[in-house]
Formats: structure tokens, C-alpha cells, sequence
């Protein structure tokens, strides 16, 4: 039986997450509760406190969930506050979705100078399909420029809330943020579960950590979890030693016992990356419950691209270090292939451009890998003459053109919220990109939301960018699949003196080809160091030579003078230049940068 | 066996392609003066007793100094360090310096018995461009006289690949050149050195550099023609009669300690490299009070070897397979030798009594070829 002393606890405790836009400031607001809270001291306190990664903090975006628990009492009585602050981008959406899964409410934050945008109305679908408490917050009052009233109509035309629901608040001064807590407390329900029920808590996060092993992060649905107990993962079927459990304070908190509604973590002696799935149930061995708490629906990657090491011995290293990266990515997916040019590396699947770059970055400053990223592509349905299909994650990947009926591509359905103003050069972009226009909706009377048909491989490479810059940053967009069409592609190869380079193949749209062969000849042209002879630069459809570009032979290379004064700086020079030489690939007999590989991306 | 270079900071005019640490302040002379006297005293043991066979006073332009002066510095030397009583002696000089009384005394009352005479072409167009202080004639004359003056190791500078030379130009440069019966030759294509007047200016697209291809023909040419002329060519760019490279310069590619005197000199010897700060206001403070007026690298085994590798494969003596395996052992030598496998193959260097050398068609693409046998 429950002890009463639990079922209070329950009763206190609040579980939400906070989503919106990107940069519409969940963070900052996250920052204003810790202070308020006191969970955080003037002391330690920083901007955006919660983005810890380095790169997050560079970029000023969040790219990882971040769970932290507060105290909070109000009117005599103690509250424990778990809050979520989840990234806005779209790449990220996933990390919302977990979040999402460990919460019975969420802050839906609006930024009043801008106005709801593409992925505060993705993310406030996904919160509703959980039935998650909805309290919207019209955040960034102080900016001059807020345009309160526009934008409390269009919270009311998205969420159906009252006029009088919409808290009116500033992350930066603190307007607001009393109200906000109050409310969390007044109008998210507590958690609901069944203290006395066997043990059902679902893993919604993980991450390794080089000194104490692999932490994960779970919501207790049912039962409660004492330190000791021997705990299975239902999913692997593996059983550990719960040798530590705890909360999420700013810093891990160890506990001796999580109830029904908390969300905390284990460190468990798990040995291996490959063990712990995010979406997992774990229960007692003792008295397992009946059945898994549904976990996530797997994540569809949108981009595929190779990741080689440089050098090929640490190809193990890369296997283990993409594991233990998984941990913490669960939208991050890989299988081993090999390539002619590059060895055995492996195929990974990206939610987005973004999302692969900050996969690279993280291997390189997590892991200290040296690695190679191939052009990325989206997934391809071929079907062969015999009437099969197959899955195309790689233009190398794909059949013999003799063997080969037909192309299918996959395409979306585009949502382009912007001002009336941008709708000329941003349907021109859509149009260039392949795409059909739609649907065309006033939404005010200078914002409009366009809906496109178009190809996803479209929007793949530079199209966030364009409409970026385009609409100086009022633009926003969101997209969801809409199934396979038939499509005029075909492959476009490089060749380096006659050889071809299968990691710079791609799959194009044949309208592209010409153009995109040339300019990929030119980047390449760029990128390719002088060598000691001539390096001849092709783009081929099949044996048809489309584009050539020629890096002539280093011809004179040689220092005037090398006296007594010149000998430190001139071997430094030239230790240099032999550094430069070691972070390339030998294709044949030509020297390669890693950055040739992503030669595609950088084009403008 | 050791040298000992010092360097004069002073210039009358600023070259517009020069990068080499001076300035045209003369009225400091006197006061740095005193300062080199004392980094000799400084420097007393860095060479570890080391007899000195070379000295060279370079710059800027020694031959701002009077024959006193000079006579003082180079008695300091004497009197600090164990000179070779056959210890060759270069003294650096532009040709507006060089007049018939100064080169007298340069010969009957120093001790000095090299000379090196900044030349860099017979062509006015080109002295203008490079803002040079003498012309064609004045340089012509200085030659002359400075043998007439008696110096039997005379060596001249040249630039080419300069804008506007024409391949006949560069051509006649050098049968002038070797008309003098001149000693030695350094010949070096002109760089755009990141601020300087000239780089300012190609900066600007007011001069175009010579295309790559014209500057290989014109280097081709020179060792071509001072082949032809007797000469040879010891180093890159170091070209000389029988018996009259530059001893001084040599030792800076075997190895030889040295020790550099004056604002951005450097020293080595064998464990360490180090330099002097590049500011003469700076050198002259820091010297006077005793205060460390150098930045120092330690060498390690495998800078040593990038370093012997850099230096002697720009040289006509190569790089010795023996002396590796000897000074840096098995494994330096196995690796070197894989490293020149290709160089080899392709005819860009060649191995001869168990030397490596550059050949004549490696010579060209020497940096591409050391900064690939570099160990990394
Ligand atoms: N003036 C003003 N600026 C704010 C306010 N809230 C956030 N900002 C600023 O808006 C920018 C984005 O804030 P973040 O808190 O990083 O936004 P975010 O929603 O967490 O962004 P992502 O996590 O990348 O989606 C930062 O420069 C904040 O300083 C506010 O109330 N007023
Ligand atoms: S080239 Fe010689 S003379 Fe001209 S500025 Fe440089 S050091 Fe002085
Ligand atoms: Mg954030």
C-alpha cells in the first residue's frame, strides 16, 4: 500500500516542457525559472544556461533536450518542477517528441515581435496528440517592436485558448514569470500512475559521460526505483544493478528511491553504447510489469551521407564513437559501407543538413574524430526491369542503368509562413526548386502561408539558407512527407584523372545536371591542392563527359633564400604545408582534401 | 667551426621589395653600435669555444658604417672570440656606397677579404621599380672598382622574375654579370613579401607578378648560362667559380653553429635556435638592461632532422643516407628512404654514393619535394 507521505508527493509534482519557434526564447525563459527558483544562483548563472554543449553555445541554438528539476513553493507549499527546454529547429523536432513523452504539460512560447511561426505549430500539434496542458506565453514584451494584440489573435486561432490564457511575458526582465509558475502549478496536472504497480519507467534520453559511464534518463510512469535493485530493460532484455539513481538538478543528484511521476537517471553499469534504446521500458526483475510502456516511433532520417575516417585504421574508433553519440542522438541512424575511394565507413542517416554538421562537429570535438563527409543525399526508390525495388541510400547504391525501370523520389509537403511582401522571391525559389504552388492563405493581412509540392532532395542542400536570406529571416518553415513520385534523375560522377570518385557521385535531377557538373568541376578546381602533374577534373552522366576543369602541375615550387635568419621560419612554412597534405585522401594518385567532399554544399 | 653574422639595421632608402629588418634612422648608429659590442660579450658562449672561420657583416647595409666603425666591431669579435687567422670575412655593401676611397680602405685597412655587392639588376627601369638608390652606371662602376680595389672574392646580387624583365633582359643581366669575372653569383626570383611597397602595389593590380611559367624559363636560363660561364651552381640560388662559394653561407646548410648579432639576428647552435627582437629601439633597451632580448627554440630529434633534410637537399652536397642512419638512426632512415621512393621514380632526385640530391628537374619543385620527406 501507498503510504500517504508518496501520494503527496505526487500530488507536487509538475512535469512540462517548453516549445516554440526556434530562437523565440525557451532558453532564456528556462534561465528566468532557474533564477526564480533559486536553482541556479546569480553566481553561476550564464545566458541560456541549459544549452551546455559548447556548440550549442556557439551557435546560441539548442540541439538537445535538457531536463532540470526545480523547487518551487507557492502558498506555503513545496512543488518539484521538472521542466524540459527543447530545441525550435526543425532538425531537432525529434528531441521535442521524446520531451514530450515525459511531460503532462508544456509552455508554448511565441515571440510577440514575430508572431507563430512554422514549427510553433508542428510542435504544438505534438504536444496536443499527447494531451499536454497548453499555457501560452507571449514572450519578448519588452522589444519595442512586439505586436501584441496581432499575435495573442493568432494564438487564439491556433490553440483555441482565451484572450485572458496568453501570459503576456519578457525572459529577459522577468515580466511575467510569476504568473508563469503559478500557472504551471494551477493548470498542468500532476503526473498520474500507480505508486503501488509494478516498476514502468520509459527512457527518454541518454548520454556518455568518458568518466561514469552511460547515464539514462527516464520518467517513472509506474512503481517507484530504489538504488540497488536489480532493474531489467525490457526492450534488450539485458538486467542491471541500479548502482545509482537520481534527479536532474543542475548537476545529478543521486536518490534512493524515484516514485510514480518523477523523472531522473541510472547509471547502471551498462557496458556498451548498443544496450540502452531510447524509448526502452525498465521494470523490476522481481516483478516486471505486464507490459512496455509504447515508446517512440522510429525517426525517418530525410538525409544520407557518408562518414569515413580519415585515416583508416580508426574505423572501429568511428563505429564506437557514432554509438556512443547515438546515445545522446536517438534521431541519428548508421550502417557500415564501403566506397572505392574512401574504405569502409558507413552510411548515416541526418533528420536534416543541420543536423548532420552538428554530428560532424560533435565527432570531432567529443570524440576527437578526423573524419569525412560525403555529399549528402536524400533516399531513393528504384525500381529494376525484374519488377523489384529497392531502397537507394547511395548513388552507388544504385542499379545498372540496364537493369533499371524507373526512378521514385521522395517529396513533401512544404508550409512557408511569411509576409506578403516576400511571397514574389520566395515562390521563385520554390518554383526553381521543383516546386508546385499549392495553397495560398491569408493568415493576416501581410502574413501568408504557402503550401508547396516539391521534391525534398530540393530543400536538402541550400533551400532553409535561401528563404532565409530571402525574407531576411521572417520566413519559416516546416515540412512533412508526402510520399514517392517518379522521378528524371540520374547519376552524376566525378572523375579524377579518368578515375571515379564514388563519394563524389550524386543523384540529380537531369534539369540540374549540366549546371550543377560545372560547378562542382569549378569547387573542386578550387579545392584540390597542385600536384606534380596536371589534374583533370570531370563531371560524367554514364560515359558522356558533361564538365572538365584541369589543375595545372606545379611547375616551380622553390624558396629564394634559406640563410641563417630563414631556417625556423621556412621549416615551419613547410611543416605546414606537409600537415595540409596529411588531411587528405589519396584517390589514385591525386591528393584530396577532406573538404572536396563537401564541395557540393559550399557552391552558391 | 663555427660564424658569426652581424647584422647592420640600417638602410639610407627603402627597397620596395625588402622585408629584412631595418631602418632608415640612421642618427641610432652609435647607440646600437654600443649594443652589439655588448651582445658579443653576451654571446661569448653560446659556440661552447668553437674557433670562428666565418664572418659575415650583413643587413640593412653595412656600408653605412665608416672604416672605424667597422674596425671596432670586428676587433671586438677578435678580441672575444677565437678567430681563424684564414677566417673568411664578408662584408655586405651597396653599390652607391661604394666609392674608390671607401673600397681602398675597405681593402688596405680592415681585415675584410669578401665582399658582396647589392647589384640586382643592370636595368634602370627595374632599380626604379625595386626603388633602389644607384642605376646601371653606378653599379657597373661599382663592380669594377671593387676589383680594381684588389678583392679577389667578389659576389654580386641579382633579382629576376621582376615585372616588366624581359627574358632578353635577364639574359643580358647576367652576361654582364659574368663579363666582371664577378666570383659568385646569389641570384633570387623576386617575392612579394606581405608589407612591403611592392606587395602593396600587386595588392593594388598596379604591377602584374610574372606568370609562373616565364620565371621557371628565366631560372632555367641562369643556371644554363652560368653553367656555360664557368660557375657552379652550389645551392638554389648560389653560384660560384672554383673555389669561391661562401664558406659563411655554407656552414648555415651543414649545420655549423653561428651566432647573430643585432635586432632579428639569429643563432644556433645545434640544441637550439633563437632570435634577437626585430627592433632596434627594443634590442637597444632590452640589451642595455640586462633583459632577455631573444625568443629560443629547443630542437628536438625530429626538427633536427626537418632541418638537415630543408638545408641539405637545397645544396649541390645533397643529403648523406650514412650521416642519418648515424646521427638519427635506423628507424629515420628507413622512413626517409620510403619517402624518397617516389621523388626517385620520377627523376626528381637521384642517389649517388648513398647521397640523395635534387635533380635538375627536382631542383624546381625543391619545397614541394622537402615538405613531403619531412617527418611529421
Ligand atoms: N528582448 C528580448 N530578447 C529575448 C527574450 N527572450 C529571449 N530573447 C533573446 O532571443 C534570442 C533567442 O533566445 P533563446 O532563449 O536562445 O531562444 P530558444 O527558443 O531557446 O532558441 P532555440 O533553442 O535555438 O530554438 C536570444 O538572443 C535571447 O537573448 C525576451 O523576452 N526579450
Ligand atoms: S634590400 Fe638591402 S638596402 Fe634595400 S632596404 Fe633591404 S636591406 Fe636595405
Ligand atoms: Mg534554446
Amino acid at each position: 500500500m501507498p503510504s500517504k507521505e508518496e501520494d503527496r508527493c505526487m500530488e507536487n509534482i509538475r512535469n512540462f516542457c517548453i516549445i516554440a519557434h526556434i530562437d523565440h526564447g525557451k532558453s532564456t525563459l528556462a534561465d528566468r525559472m532557474l533564477l526564480t527558483t533559486h536553482t541556479l544562483s546569480e553566481r553561476d548563472f550564464k545566458d541560456q544556461v541549459l544549452d551546455n554543449m559548447d556548440l550549442e553555445r556557439e551557435r546560441g541554438i539548442t540541439i538537445k533536450s535538457h531536463a532540470v528539476q526545480m523547487d518551487f513553493i507557492l502558498e506555503g507549499k513545496k512543488y518539484i518542477l521538472n521542466l524540459i527546454d527543447t530545441p525550435g529547429h526543425v532538425d531537432f523536432s525529434y528531441e521535442v517528441s521524446r520531451s514530450i513523452a515525459a511531460c503532462e504539460g508544456a509552455l508554448l512560447v511565441v515571440d510577440a515581435t514575430q508572431g507563430v511561426q512554422a514549427q510553433t505549430i508542428s510542435n504544438l500539434y505534438q504536444a496536443i496528440d499527447h494531451n499536454l496542458e497548453i499555457i501560452p506565453v507571449l514572450n519578448k514584451m519588452d522589444m519595442p517592436s512586439a505586436m501584441p494584440d496581432e499575435v495573442r489573435d493568432q494564438i487564439i486561432d491556433l490553440t483555441g485558448c482565451s484572450r485572458e490564457d496568453i501570459i503576456e511575458a519578457s525572459a529577459k526582465t522577468g515580466y511575467g514569470i510569476d504568473r508563469i509558475m503559478k500557472e504551471i502549478v494551477r493548470k498542468i496536472p500532476p503526473p498520474k500512475g500507480d505508486p503501488a504497480a509494478p516498476l514502468q519507467a520509459l527512457i527518454f534520453d541518454s548520454v556518455f559521460n568518458s568518466f561514469r559511464g552511460i547515464f539514462a534518463y527516464f520518467k517513472v510512469f509506474n512503481g517507484e526505483i530504489r538504488k540497488g535493485e536489480k532493474v531489467k530493460f525490457v526492450a534488450t532484455g539485458r538486467i542491471y544493478d541500479a548502482d545509482e539513481i537520481g534527479v536532474l538538478k543542475i548537476k545529478f543528484q543521486p536518490r534512493d528511491v524515484l516514485y510514480a511521476g518523477d523523472v531522473g537517471y541510472i547509471i547502471s553499469g551498462i557496458k556498451s553504447a548498443r544496450e540502452v534504446k531510447v524509448g526502452d521500458t525498465i521494470t523490476h526483475v522481481s516483478r516486471p510489469c505486464d507490459k512496455a510502456i509504447t515508446g517512440f516511433e522510429e525517426v525517418k532520417p530525410m538525409v544520407f551521407a557518408g562518414i569515413y575516417p580519415v585515416d583508416a585504421d580508426d574505423y572501429e574508433e568511428l563505429r564506437a564513437s557514432l554509438e556512443k553519440l547515438q546515445l545522446n542522438d536517438a534521431s541519428l541512424s548508421f550502417v557500415p559501407e564501403s566506397s572505392a575511394a574512401l574504405g569502409f565507413g558507413f552510411r548515416c542517416g541526418f533528420l536534416g543538413l543541420l543536423h548532420m554538421e552538428i554530428v560532424q562537429e560533435r565527432l570531432d570535438r567529443e570524440f576527437d574524430m578526423d573524419i569525412i563527409n560525403t555529399v549528402p543525399n536524400v533516399s531513393f526508390k528504384a525500381y529494376t526491369t525484374k519488377g523489384e525495388m529497392i531502397d537507394v541510400h547511395n548513388p552507388s547504391g544504385m542499379p545498372e542503368p540496364a537493369n533499371l525501370d524507373y526512378i521514385e523520389e521522395p517529396y513533401i509537403i512544404a508550409q512557408v509562413i511569411c509576409r506578403s511582401e516576400n511571397v514574389g522571391p520566395i515562390m521563385t525559389l520554390c518554383i526553381d526548386k521543383r516546386g508546385t504552388l499549392k495553397n495560398q492563405l491569408y493568415l493576416t493581412s501581410n502574413r501568408i502561408e504557402l503550401t508547396f509540392d516539391m521534391p525534398l532532395s530540393e530543400i536538402v542542400f541550400d533551400f532553409y539558407d535561401k528563404l532565409k536570406s530571402i525574407s531576411k529571416g521572417y520566413a519559416s518553415f516546416d515540412y512533412h512527407m508526402s510520399g514517392y513520385r517518379k522521378a528524371d534523375l540520374v547519376r552524376l560522377d566525378m572523375l579524377l584523372n579518368g578515375e571515379m570518385v564514388d563519394a563524389l557521385s550524386s543523384l540529380i535531377h537531369r534539369s540540374h545536371a549540366y549546371n550543377f557538373g560545372r560547378r562542382v568541376c569549378e569547387k573542386l578546381k578550387e579545392l584540390i591542392h597542385r600536384q606534380q602533374f596536371d589534374i583533370a577534373i570531370q563531371a560524367a552522366i554514364g560515359s558522356k563527359i558533361i564538365a572538365r576543369e584541369t589543375v595545372k602541375a606545379v611547375r616551380k615550387d622553390v624558396t629564394a633564400k634559406c640563410y641563417g635568419g630563414d631556417i625556423t621560419r621556412k621549416r615551419k612554412l613547410l611543416e605546414k604545408q606537409k600537415k595540409g597534405k596529411k588531411r587528405m585522401r589519396q584517390i589514385g594518385t591525386v591528393e584530396v582534401p577532406q573538404s572536396a567532399f563537401l564541395a557540393v554544399l559550399k557552391m552558391d | 667551426m663555427a660564424g658569426i653574422y652581424v647584422h647592420i639595421p640600417f638602410c639610407r632608402k627603402q627597397c620596395s621589395y625588402c622585408d629584412f629588418y631595418k631602418s632608415t634612422l640612421l642618427e641610432n648608429k652609435k647607440t646600437l653600435l654600443v649594443s652589439l659590442m655588448k651582445e658579443l660579450d653576451h654571446k661569448a658562449n653560446y659556440l661552447e669555444g668553437d674557433r670562428i672561420e666565418t664572418i659575415y657583416i650583413g643587413g640593412g647595409t653595412p656600408s653605412v658604417l665608416s672604416i672605424e666603425e667597422i674596425n671596432l666591431l670586428l676587433s671586438k669579435i677578435s678580441a672575444v672570440y677565437k678567430v681563424s687567422d684564414k677566417a673568411e670575412i664578408t662584408f655586405e655593401a651597396n653599390p652607391d656606397d661604394l666609392n674608390k676611397t671607401y673600397l681602398e680602405r675597405l681593402y688596405n685597412n680592415t681585415v675584410i677579404n669578401r665582399l658582396s655587392i647589392g647589384i640586382q639588376s643592370f636595368i634602370d627601369r627595374d632599380l626604379r621599380l625595386l626603388n633602389r638608390r644607384h642605376d646601371s652606371t653606378k653599379a657597373k662602376h661599382a663592380i669594377r672598382d671593387t676589383l680594381k680595389a684588389g678583392f679577389s672574392d667578389v659576389s654580386i646580387d641579382l633579382i629576376y622574375s621582376i615585372p616588366g624583365m624581359s627574358m632578353d633582359e635577364w639574359i643580358c643581366n647576367l652576361n654582364t654579370a659574368f663579363s666582371f669575372n664577378i666570383h659568385h653569383l646569389s641570384a633570387y626570383f623576386l617575392t612579394f613579401e606581405p608589407g612591403t611597397c611592392i606587395y602593396g602595389k600587386l595588392k593594388n593590380k598596379e604591377i602584374d607578378q610574372v606568370k609562373e611559367e616565364q620565371s621557371l624559363e628565366q631560372y632555367k636560363k641562369l643556371i644554363e648560362i652560368a653553367e656555360k660561364a664557368g660557375y657552379i651552381q652550389y645551392e638554389i640560388s648560389n653560384f660560384s667559380l672554383p673555389g669561391h662559394l661562401s664558406k659563411h653561407n655554407s656552414g648555415y646548410w651543414s649545420g655549423k653553429k653561428y651566432i647573430g648579432i643585432g635586432p632579428s639576428a639569429h643563432s644556433y647552435n645545434i640544441k637550439t635556435r633563437q632570435w634577437n627582437v626585430s627592433d632596434n629601439a627594443e634590442y637597444i633597451m632590452k640589451i642595455n638592461q640586462n633583459r632577455t632580448y631573444f625568443e629560443m627554440e629547443h630542437l628536438n630529434l625530429k626538427t633536427r632532422f626537418n632541418e638537415y633534410i630543408m638545408t641539405g637537399l637545397r645544396t649541390k652536397w645533397g643529403i648523406d643516407l650514412k650521416e642519418i642512419e648515424k646521427k638519427f638512426g635506423t628507424e629515420f632512415y628507413r622512413l626517409i628512404i620510403n619517402k624518397a621512393l617516389p621523388f626517385l621514380k620520377n627523376n626528381d632526385i637521384e642517389e649517388k654514393e648513398n647521397h640523395y640530391f635534387l635533380t635538375s628537374k627536382g631542383i624546381f619543385i625543391a619545397d614541394y619535394i622537402i615538405s613531403a620527406m619531412f617527418l611529421d
